[in-house]
């Protein structure tokens, strides 16, 4: 039984795709926990991050829970991932959006006590996109007032 | 496809489709940006700053669906030697460079008043910077293949196998936490408001258009210079 050239060809390259698809798809799997670009609190918790190692902790800014320090640079929050929650450090300028109720990653270290002291803090944006009048409607989230709703859980 | 695999028959079809695409897109590209920053409403988070996004998205969807053409031209070439599929892919390779380069920049600009960073090496970004190297090898190889006049084989693998980071960079939202946010418009709707959603589906369009006027017109040019070559030969020749 003769098999065409170009068919051949095409049994060729679909066999070959499929293996760079399978072994793409293994390599991607293996890498899933390395390539996390943070620790989420409950994650933290349950890998035993060494103390003092710099590392990036993330999660979703407990409401209610910046405290703004004396000196005027210095605050302190609360990173949640609706489970397990990590009191946070930092001194310094924040982002924009840095607020209560939304996605936070900082750049920092654990410390003995089980609190983190950052030295970097970054704003985490959501894939919702809305004018202010559709957000007003949706969720009042005025971020100096908490109006005791849940927090949001992290997907 | 076949039907286009010959060169005359292509080149009848794509001389007046050039200017169709180039001006409809270029006024469709037009008119979103006019709508986009001047029109619609701010973000209640973002601010003036989500209006990068009706220039980011398309660059973002051109920069890797420009792979994706590279990859099924590459294939085509592989599997049934069309004259046509290597002159496409080289055709694809540079605007797709381009845009996938306007995807990083613009996408850096946005970063720095949202997240309060230029860069971080997280899934998505990385990802995309990989994208574009390896549009830059794809340039070269196949630009020197084409110089010393061998068959363009070894890019036209390259191609298919670079293609494995196109899922990557779709997924790296899903798979791994990332800086960047996840995916805003799916198969289950949009997550973006309407009122700021329309330009970014004609910006997307508009781009895409001029995308494929300019790779006409580089195929164009291709096929030209070859017959060029030709001609030069058999001149010498005689």
């Amino acid at each position: 039984m003769a098999v065409k050239a170009k068919n051949q060809r095409l049994i060729l390259a679909l066999l070959a795709v499929a293996a760079l698809v399978g072994a793409a798809l293994l390599a991607m799997s293996a890498l899933k926990d390395q390539a996390a670009y943070f620790y989420t609190p409950g994650d933290a918790k349950k890998d035993h991050v060494d103390i003092g190692r710099a590392v990036r902790l993330g999660g979703m800014v407990q409401k209610g829970s910046i405290e703004r320090q004396a000196d005027g640079v210095t605050i302190h929050f609360v990173v949640t991932d609706g489970i397990e929650t990590v009191p946070v450090r930092f001194t310094g300028i924040v982002p924009d959006l840095f607020k209560e109720d939304s996605g936070v990653v900082a750049e920092g270290s654990f410390q003995p006590d089980g609190s983190f002291v950052a030295t970097n803090i970054l704003a985490k944006h959501d894939e919702r996109y809305m004018p202010p009048q559709v957000a007003g409607e949706m969720h009042k989230t005025d971020s100096l007032e908490p109006q005791g709703d849940q927090g949001k859980e992290l997907k | 496809m076949h039907i286009f695999a010959n060169p005359a028959r292509f080149l009848s079809i794509a001389r007046p489709l050039t200017p169709w695409l180039g001006w409809i897109g270029g006024a469709m590209i037009a008119a979103a940006l006019y709508a986009g920053l001047l029109i619609t409403p701010p973000d209640y988070l973002q601010g003036e700053s989500v209006r990068i996004m009706y220039i980011h998205v398309p660059a973002a969807w051109l920069g890797m669906g420009g792979w994706t053409g590279i990859a099924v031209a590459s294939l085509m070439q592989l599997i049934w030697r069309h004259p046509l599929a290597s002159v496409a892919a080289r055709a694809i390779a540079v605007p797709g460079a381009l845009f996938a380069a306007i995807c990083l920049v613009t996408g850096s600009l946005w970063g720095r008043p949202t997240w309060g960073t230029y860069w971080e090496w997280d899934g998505r970004l990385t990802s995309m910077l990989v994208l574009f190297f390896l549009y830059i090898a794809y340039i070269a190889l196949s630009s020197a293949g084409a110089e010393r006049g061998s068959s363009d084989r070894i890019s036209a693998i390259f191609g298919v196998v670079g293609a494995i980071n196109i899922p990557i960079i779709h997924y790296s939202v899903e798979w791994w936490r990332t800086l960047h946010q996840g995916q805003s418009i799916g198969l289950g709707g949009s997550k973006i408001d309407s009122s700021l959603l329309w330009p970014l589906l004609v910006s997307t369009l508009g781009f895409s258009l001029l995308f494929g006027a300019i790779v006409l017109m580089r195929m164009r040019a291709m096929l030209a210079e070859t017959k060029v070559e030709a001609r030069l030969k058999r001149m010498t020749a005689e």
